[in-house]
């Protein structure tokens, strides 16, 4: 296990080096500089603010001092917010965004695989087609269109909720978290639900039942194992796509996020800040994609042989 | 991997008729998947023959009229320009359908392909594979857009590359996570005591065995296909307006939906129906190709 | 074990997510009861260093935290005292005296003296700092050649310290808005030993500006920044009129997202909302008429063209564009919000200032000059490309042109929207052909509409250049001895102007907003200019309920 761990985690740098090198020359190849605004700004003001940032260096030296700078953990200063450096950004916005996308993810677990395992267990009956069409509406529902809707509905109508914020007046979270956790729960519930029936059918089942095991022992020991490993690997891609995606919901509920930093980011070409979420986000997608890993060797033994591959 | 890709897949598809064959006997006694299927079916000819049957042209406007609730005149109501929604919903229906179909269809070929040889082949291949994965996961899908845009200017082709870009990839990492499972269990294990080639093996046993998470997921991703569409051309890489989509239509009913509900509720209802059907229809060929279901 | 873990999970989300559940009072009862007003503000303040700043956001924070030497009436827009008690105007309009009040402090008791203003304009000139509208000081002798290190001595700039109240200022013009400049953010004081306490004078970004650092000379303090979240300012007793200031405080709310803001006002979270949805001015007029703010703004929305480009560069091809475009219907029918279709430039009465204007909506013609152009019922003319910068509204504006031109002149136009970042750098490099723009006039003066289409002005853009065009607005004009001269020499610019027509005024901007029936002593003005020390809430004890619930 651990051979496998630290095995991993080394092969993270290359990625992690790519991605950086990949992203520092992308935005700097975007047309529109940091700079640029719809008034004139005299020459001498976008030098001075060129010669501020080190734009007017050779993009080599850029590029070295950057990663010299990121070897100090500095991200360095951020372009669009003039006093504030993209480290203290994004310690700002990311407990935020950990605490909506936690939120989002337990609604999300908990209906989803709730609704996927009870709907497979009766395949094609009531109690298949009535979560999994609930689950349907979730789906087709883009965040865009959900958001805006529980707030009328919530928020205005019925005045149960306050209609935006985070953490300022009670009961401004549970929108938020629901929004953004129901499109995952609809995806786990279908995965969940394609899982279980998938391991229901198989031969280790009948043998359990055989033995006249009881059904829930059969599901709960035996099935959510095997059933549930498509919905282990989707669960490290998605809850670090619940941290980096939940810009839309954070612009709909104003919530000061890490989300909307980052698509802001990539909109005012503010350099520093795109290459610091990216690398921060890049190192959770690849922590979390690990994390899955071992969590579906640990519930499938059958797994175990990639231990010994350390892949 | 010894062989080369295309050839295994044709391949695939001469062999595999039995396995459709008994299939569509299956798939035929499923009611729900059937309905399913011809809504489908349904919508993809009125999306053919639209430019024969709108009533209206789907750039004609009649500013005086704006927005209006449906009537006779306009069974779906008319949108701010005064625009006949029916028509736009089925010009609509063109880019969204194909957009759907063909994004997916690239993004399932790509993201089956590359698990099942990851997951297979296992080692250093599998780590170099998904690490690539990782990598693109991470580079800033914004920025990926707009130089796209710039570097090509608007071009309907660059929509699927950057949807396909990006929808494989969760595609593979589940096909690998189902390999990985598959590939240890015994019926696999004899096949290779067998002596067959991995190739064979991939094809005739892996592949079928992960059709099930794979069906499930697709229907999943032809929705938000659809959805990204709608974002991508709101940046400007899609369609460009007099045109719309069914995600284009959403995005803009959703900012006047206490206003003009109706421009929020028939696009709406269009795309929701669509993708039960294909979800009816994804559950019964799931259910229909099941390999141990053929075994009975 | 697994049902058990889940329905604990459960049951910790549902407490975590509905702690304290149960709404309370909303922030315009807690607001009216205890003075404090809450103001939607649009996107965030990116700084608050009123030398490095350059939006509106900053702009109504920064009016709350500083003043300048002169203010504004809100009702009027004249010039009145700020920290300057009064001022004389000698050597034809050239040079200004400024005799600064003796009572007026910094908000930690220091005095605000000439001194402060002269080192704070050396500051706002320093190229290092940054400052995106230094061009705001350029009418001050030398203050250009200085920005641009061609003269090194400060002293060569026209601003004089004759002693520690009295501060005398040299323009290079007789520059009749130059008191209005004094209100701009460029233009405040900032407070020195502060400042070179958190870094040098020109370092971008120290931590001055920073809640607990900040000391400023306006009518309000700042207690609290938190990015995305807040701004909140309380009444400064060091003010030298802090008695006229009847809030206890403000807390400017970002808001980005305008359906947000709508309905966290609708939901009685704010007292007055930035902006308000295109699609919500008529229900809001229709039921709520109360409530909606709405009136002419200083600005004007306008389409460049490109006039080096062989088929636009023909004026009749642009004004046959011009006359195809229906102006009543584009704001009756589309932008909705009471704004008025533009025949000119320069939005009429501008301080007087109203040019003739030079076409209508007349299809007829439209279509008999793109004939003579060579274009008859459009044949021949290329595929044109009308660009925008991603966004609803202009999104909605160019769909109707687009079919406008196209029903009127049968031209083929094709719509192209690019991020706002890609929009400038094509604008500018002159890729596009024909682009959508926007001009907000920094001051009241016709002369902010027009000293942009000079010859390769910076703001010019579209290739157009009339040498008697350079010569009236930058020589003539200038010069000229007295509001009427000057401005018949503007009215004769515009002419050649709108006669050649590289752009295409479509409307005058109008400013929308909400405003809740408690907030007193709001002047509605072209600028939107908000005087903060004369808004009061109204508390009515008997009615708390009427705003929560």
């Amino acid at each position: 296990m651990f051979r496998f761990i630290l095995s991993r985690l080394l092969q993270a740098i290359p990625v992690l080096l790519i991605v950086i090198t990949a992203t520092f020359f992308l935005v700097r190849a975007a047309p529109g500089g940091p700079f640029s605004a719809e008034k004139a700004v005299p020459p001498e003001v976008i030098k001075a603010l060129e010669a501020r940032y080190h734009l007017d260096q050779p993009m080599w030296q850029q590029y070295f001092g950057y990663l010299n700078d990121l070897a100090h953990g500095e991200f360095g200063p951020s372009f669009r917010y003039p006093g504030r450096t993209v480290n203290e950004l994004i310690a700002g916005g990311l407990p935020i965004t950990a605490e909506l996308a936690l939120y989002a993810m337990l609604v999300a677990i908990i209906i989803g695989v709730c609704a996927g395992v009870f709907a497979a267990l009766k395949p094609n009956t009531p109690q298949d087609y009535i979560p999994m069409s609930a689950a349907m509406l979730g789906i087709c529902m883009p965040s865009f269109l959900m958001g805006p809707l529980l707030v009328l509905i919530f928020g205005i109508w019925f005045e149960w909720v306050p209609v935006s914020g985070w953490g300022d007046l009670p009961g401004d979270k549970i929108l938020p978290a629901i929004t953004l956790g129901a499109g995952y729960a609809a995806f786990l519930a279908r995965l969940s639900r394609g899982g279980m029936l998938e391991v229901m059918s198989q031969d280790y089942i009948r043998t359990a039942r055989a033995k006249g095991l009881p059904e829930w022992v059969v599901v709960l020991k035996h099935g959510l194992r095997g059933g549930l490993i498509p919905v282990i690997a989707f669960l490290g891609p998605a809850f670090a796509g619940l941290l980096s995606g939940s810009f839309v919901v954070e612009t709909i509920f104003q919530i000061p996020g890490l989300g909307r930093f980052y698509v802001q980011a990539a909109f005012n070409r503010d350099y520093t800040m795109i290459l610091g979420t990216t690398v921060f986000f890049a190192t959770l997608i690849v922590l979390f994609n690990l994390l899955s890993d071992i969590v579906a060797v640990w519930i499938n033994p059958k797994l175990r042989h990639q231990l010994r591959d350390g892949t | 991997m010894p062989k080369p890709v295309p050839e295994g897949q044709i391949d695939q598809a001469e062999k595999g008729t039995s396995l459709w064959k008994d299939a569509w006997v299956r798939l035929r006694k499923n009611t729900l998947a059937l309905c399913g299927l011809w809504v489908i079916l349904f919508l993809c000819i009125i999306a053919l023959l639209t430019p024969l049957i709108a009533p209206y042209g789907y750039e004609q406007q009649n500013l005086l009229l704006g927005a209006a609730p449906p009537s006779a005149e306009h069974w779906l109501g008319t949108d701010i320009f005064g625009r006949d929604m029916l028509t736009r919903i089925m010009y609509g229906s063109r880019v969204s359908l194909m957009v759907g179909f063909i994004a997916t269809a690239v993004a399932l070929f790509i993201g089956v392909l590359w698990g099942t040889i990851a997951g297979y082949a296992g080692g250093r291949v599998d780590a170099v594979m998904m690490r690539l994965v990782d990598i693109l996961y991470a580079l800033p899908f914004m920025i990926f857009i707009v130089l796209l845009m710039v570097v090509f200017g608007r071009n309907i082709l660059l929509l699927f590359l950057a949807i396909g870009a990006v929808e494989w990839l969760t595609m593979a990492r589940i096909v690998r996570g189902q390999v990985l499972s598959l590939r240890r269990q015994e019926f696999v294990e004899a096949a290779i005591s067998l002596g067959l080639s991995r190739w064979t093996i991939i094809r005739r046993h892996l592949i079928p065995n992960t059709l099930g998470p794979v069906i499930v997921y697709t229907t999943l991703t032809i929705p938000s296909v659809m959805l990204l569409e709608a974002f991508l051309s709101f940046l400007g890489l899609g369609i460009q307006p007099p045109q719309s989509s069914w995600g284009l239509l959403i995005s803009y009913g959703v900012e006047t939906m206490e206003e003009y509900p109706w421009l929020l509720l028939f696009p709406g209802l269009t795309l929701s129906i669509t993708l039960f059907s294909l979800n009816f229809l994804g559950d019964g060929l799931r259910d229909a190709l099941d390999p141990r279901a053929s075994k009975n | 074990m697994f049902w058990t873990k889940s329905c604990s999970l459960i049951f910790l989300i549902a407490t975590l997510l509905l702690s304290g559940c149960g709404s309370g009072e909303s922030n315009v009862a807690t607001g009216n009861r205890d003075g404090i007003l809450h103001w939607g503000n649009g996107t965030d303040p990116q700084e608050l260093d009123p030398h490095i700043v350059t939006g509106v956001p900053e702009h109504h924070i920064l009016t709350a935290l500083l003043e300048g030497l002169v203010l504004k009436d809100p009702a009027t827009l004249e010039p009145i005292p700020g920290v300057a008690e009064s001022w004389e105007v000698s050597n034809e309009g050239k040079t200004y005296t400024f005799q600064l009040r003796r009572n007026a402090q910094w908000s930690n008791g220091d005095p605000v003296t000439a001194h402060d203003f002269a080192w704070s304009w050396w500051r706002a000139l320093q190229p290092a700092l940054g400052n995106q509208y230094a061009y705001m000081l350029f009418p001050i002798k030398n203050a250009e050649a200085y920005l641009k290190q061609e003269i090194e001595d400060f002293s060569q700039v026209g601003v004089k310290v004759l002693d520690d109240y009295t501060l005398e200022v040299e323009l290079t013009n007789p520059t009749p808005y130059f008191l209005q400049l004094l209100d701009h953010y460029s233009m405040f004081p900032v407070h020195r030993a502060t400042i070179e306490k958190f870094g040098a004078p020109d370092e971008r970004g120290s931590l001055w500006t920073r809640p607990g650092n900040f000391v400023g000379n306006g009518p309000f303090l700042l207690t609290e920044w938190q990015l995305f979240k807040k701004v909140e300012v309380a009444k400064n007793p060091f003010y030298w009129d802090a008695s006229t200031v009847k809030l206890n405080g403000i807390r400017f709310h970002p808001t980005e997202n305008v359906t947000t803001e709508e309905r966290m006002f609708r939901s009685n979270q704010l007292h007055h909302t930035a902006s308000i949805p295109i699609d919500k001015v008529e229900t809001y007029r229709k039921k709520h008429p109360e409530l909606l703010n709405t009136h002419p703004y200083l600005g004007n929305y306008f389409y460049r063209i490109n006039t080096k480009l062989p088929h636009l560069s023909d004026k009749r091809v642009r004004q046959a564009l011009a006359m195809s475009i229906n102006g009543k219907q584009i704001v009756e029918q589309v932008t909705k919000g009471g704004e008025v279709p533009a025949y000119t430039f320069t939005p009429p009465d501008t301080l007087g200032y109203t040019a003739k204007p030079a076409f209508e909506f007349n299809p007829v013609k439209a279509r008999q000059l793109l004939a003579e152009a060579g274009y008859p019922n459009g044949e021949g003319f290329p595929v044109t490309e009308l660009l925008y910068n991603t966004s609803e509204g202009h999104r909605k504006i160019a769909v109707a042109i687009q079919q406008m031109w196209n029903q009127y002149l049968g031209v083929n136009i094709i719509l192209n929207n690019q991020d706002w970042k890609v929009y400038l750098s094509s604008v500018d490099s002159g890729d596009y052909t024909i682009a959508r723009a926007g001009w907000i006039g920094d001051y009241v003066d016709p002369n902010t509409f027009l000293d942009m289409w000079i010859t390769d002005g910076g703001n010019n853009r579209t290739g157009w250049s009339n040498l008697r065009y350079d010569e009236l607005i930058l020589k003539l004009a200038p010069k000229a001895s007295d509001r009427e001269a000057r401005y018949s020499m503007m009215r004769e610019a515009e002419a050649l102007l709108l006669e050649d027509m590289p752009v295409i005024p479509i409307y005058i901007y109008n400013s929308k907003s909400l405003v809740h029936p408690s907030l007193k002593g709001l002047e509605p003005n072209i600028l939107d200019y908000t005087l903060y020390k004369k808004l009061s809430l109204e508390y009515d004890p008997t009615n708390v309920d009427e705003a929560s619930h």
